[in-house]
């Protein structure tokens, strides 16, 4: 449960809204759910709900608006690639493709041993530094940057073992 | 080499550590605001300064203060950290590197709006960064820089910092305000504005990252100072993303009223492996594509110039696309975000983006028909001004411009129609 495992995190959340306002609370609330449970679960919205004295719709229709929220499990490790104009001038294309290429999957798809889901995303302000992405894990969002093919195989194949300082 | 106002980092390199910050006369300017002036002062001081929004409205900043509705309490002040426009990476470097005076700008604004709780919204994938700022802010209390009786005063500031889940639209800051409280990040039909009815229903002032990292310069050196950089009507200066194919992409502070040649050629280095320059998108993907003509290269980047030609200077993310680059895969490109992000509540906004993407996806799929050009125009102008906000009126923009300055570019694709 969150409530009790995650008790002085909430409260330090809830801290930050007028009591009145705790709906505002609502994002960070499903970023721990996402932590504790892999992604946003149908039980955590219920969860996240009560929390904040919500109805779960008012909590379940923002996973689908918001990309960081994911309401099915898929890779452990989420590879975000930029592709967006400015990264694509720069090759993010090529580079997302190459990099699916090598692990066997294509954009949107997760490895076969649930490991690893590569995605490409839409701008992530990091256009001078292209080609880059993001890591999205239990633990938070982590910038790779001015990345080839070959560091980027690299920084995957450590996190797949549990390196997260790769 | 000039000196920096904003990307102070450049000249002082640990000045995201706080004693260094402090060091380099760091919440002097919030010390002096709280200790000798009142807060309309301080509003008459920003005015004077000229200091425009650099989230890309280019509204003016004391202007905007002013609108608050009087006497009522409490008040709330919100930085707007969702920076997403694409070309757009200022505000990253600026709360990476220079967080402090960032944040010193957003007690400023608070002190000015005489709001007691501040909000810093930043997009969730600043996540790092996001959650090194609240060890910043930690610094600011446990040095009584934030917190109760500042300065001996009865005035107390708390910010907090909130971290959104991944929506562009939450840069508009009526769906940031939705965002905040909890809601789909979607426009709010206006009026009423913020600065009556904002965050949780107060009086509320948003401004950009950038914007606010303006103030601390301007209260320690005064108005008329910041007059002197930028033009008569676009004061101050700005940092000017550059990205695609320039030899040096990355940010460069210059003041406002700065060409487009001397920031591609002289500080980007020019157009990666000597390639010639074919269009400029000013404004990442949310205003007119203006063709590289000598005219273009040489208008001033402000507020009033880029207009004449026929486009925006909006949050000034510069994109820059060489002889290589086919326009019609570009506007496949930017169709294919504003589809990803618009939010779906105004209908026009929502199907428009649609068929634009559909239609334009025909591109890369060997698709495309004579006929397309056409529709898509069509199907831009029925969007036109008919959406609550900006989304929408900035998705059609480079489809149409695209179309209108490089039509072979798409003619070129319907060769094999039948």
């Amino acid at each position: 449960m969150l409530a009790t495992k995650y008790k002085k995190e909430i409260d330090r959340i809830l801290e930050k809204y007028p009591p009145e306002e705790k709906r505002a609370a609502v994002l960070p609330l499903l970023y721990l759910a996402q932590k504790e449970y892999g992604c946003v679960t149908e039980a955590a919205v219920r969860e996240v709900a009560d929390l904040l004295d919500l109805d779960p719709t008012q909590v379940g229709g923002l996973i689908g608006f918001y990309t960081l929220l994911h309401g099915k499990p898929e890779g452990k490790i989420r590879i975000q690639i930029c592709t967006d104009l400015s990264c694509a001038l720069r090759g993010a294309e090529e580079f997302a493709e190459k990099i699916c290429e090598n692990l066997g999957i294509k954009l949107g798809e997760t490895t076969e041993d649930g490991m690893i889901t590569v995605e490409g995303v839409k701008c992530l302000a990091c256009c001078d530094k292209a080609p880059m992405f993001q890591v999205q894990d239990a633990e938070g969002i982590h910038y790779y940057e001015n990345q080839t093919v070959e560091s980027a195989m690299e920084i995957i194949e450590a996190l797949r073992k549990g390196d997260r300082n790769a | 080499m000039p000196e920096h106002i904003l990307l102070r980092h450049r000249d002082i390199p640990d000045i995201d550590q706080l004693d260094v910050y402090l060091e380099h006369d760091g919440f002097k300017a919030f010390e002096s605001v709280v200790r000798e002036t009142n807060p309309e002062e301080v509003i008459e001081t920003v005015k004077a300064s000229g200091l425009r929004g650099r989230g890309g409205a280019g509204f003016p900043t004391g202007v905007k203060w002013g609108f608050l509705t009087p006497g009522v309490f409490p008040r709330y002040v919100v930085a707007n950290a969702d920076e997403s426009e694409p070309g757009t990476f200022k505000d990253r470097e600026i709360l990476e590197r220079n967080p402090y005076q960032f944040l010193e700008g957003v007690a400023i604004c608070a002190y000015a709006a005489q709001a007691n709780v501040a909000y810093v919204y930043c997009r969730g994938e600043f996540w790092d960064l996001a959650h090194e700022l609240e060890r910043k802010i930690e610094a600011l209390y446990d040095r009584g820089l934030l917190g109760e009786d500042l300065f001996g005063s009865d005035y107390h500031l708390r910010i907090y910092v909130h971290i959104g889940a991944g929506a562009y639209i939450c840069g508009e800051e009526t769906a940031l305000l939705e965002s905040l409280e909890g809601k789909l990040g979607q426009p709010r039909l206006r009026p009423p504005f913020p600065a009556a009815k904002g965050l949780f229903g107060k009086p509320t002032v948003v401004n950009n990252v950038e914007t606010l990292t303006n103030l601390p310069p301007i209260i320690n050196r005064g108005a008329e100072w910041y007059r002197s950089i930028g033009t008569e009507r676009s004061t101050g200066p700005k940092v000017f993303c550059l990205s695609g194919h320039v030899e040096r992409p990355g940010n460069y502070e210059l003041p406002l009223g700065t060409t487009f040649r001397e920031l591609i050629f002289e500080h980007g280095g020019g157009i990666r492996g000597g390639k010639k320059i074919k269009g400029i998108l000013p404004a990442g993907a949310s205003a007119p594509l203006l063709p590289a003509t000598d005219e273009v290269l040489d208008t001033p980047m402000d507020y009033e110039s880029v207009p004449k030609v026929g486009s925006q200077l909006g949050s000034a993310s510069v994109i820059v696309l060489d002889e290589s680059v086919d326009i019609a895969w570009m506007a496949y490109k930017t169709a294919s975000f504003f589809k990803h992000e618009s939010c779906g509540k105004c209908t026009p906004c929502r199907e428009g983006t649609y068929w634009m993407y559909q239609i334009l996806k025909r591109i890369p799929e060997g698709r495309f028909r004579n006929t397309d050009i056409d529709l898509l125009n069509s199907v831009a102008h029925g969007m036109q001004g008919k959406c609550l906000c900006a989304l929408g009126e900035f998705s059609i923009m480079p489809v149409i411009s695209a179309i209108e300055h490089f039509r072979p570019d798409f003619e070129a694709h319907t060769g094999d129609e039948r």
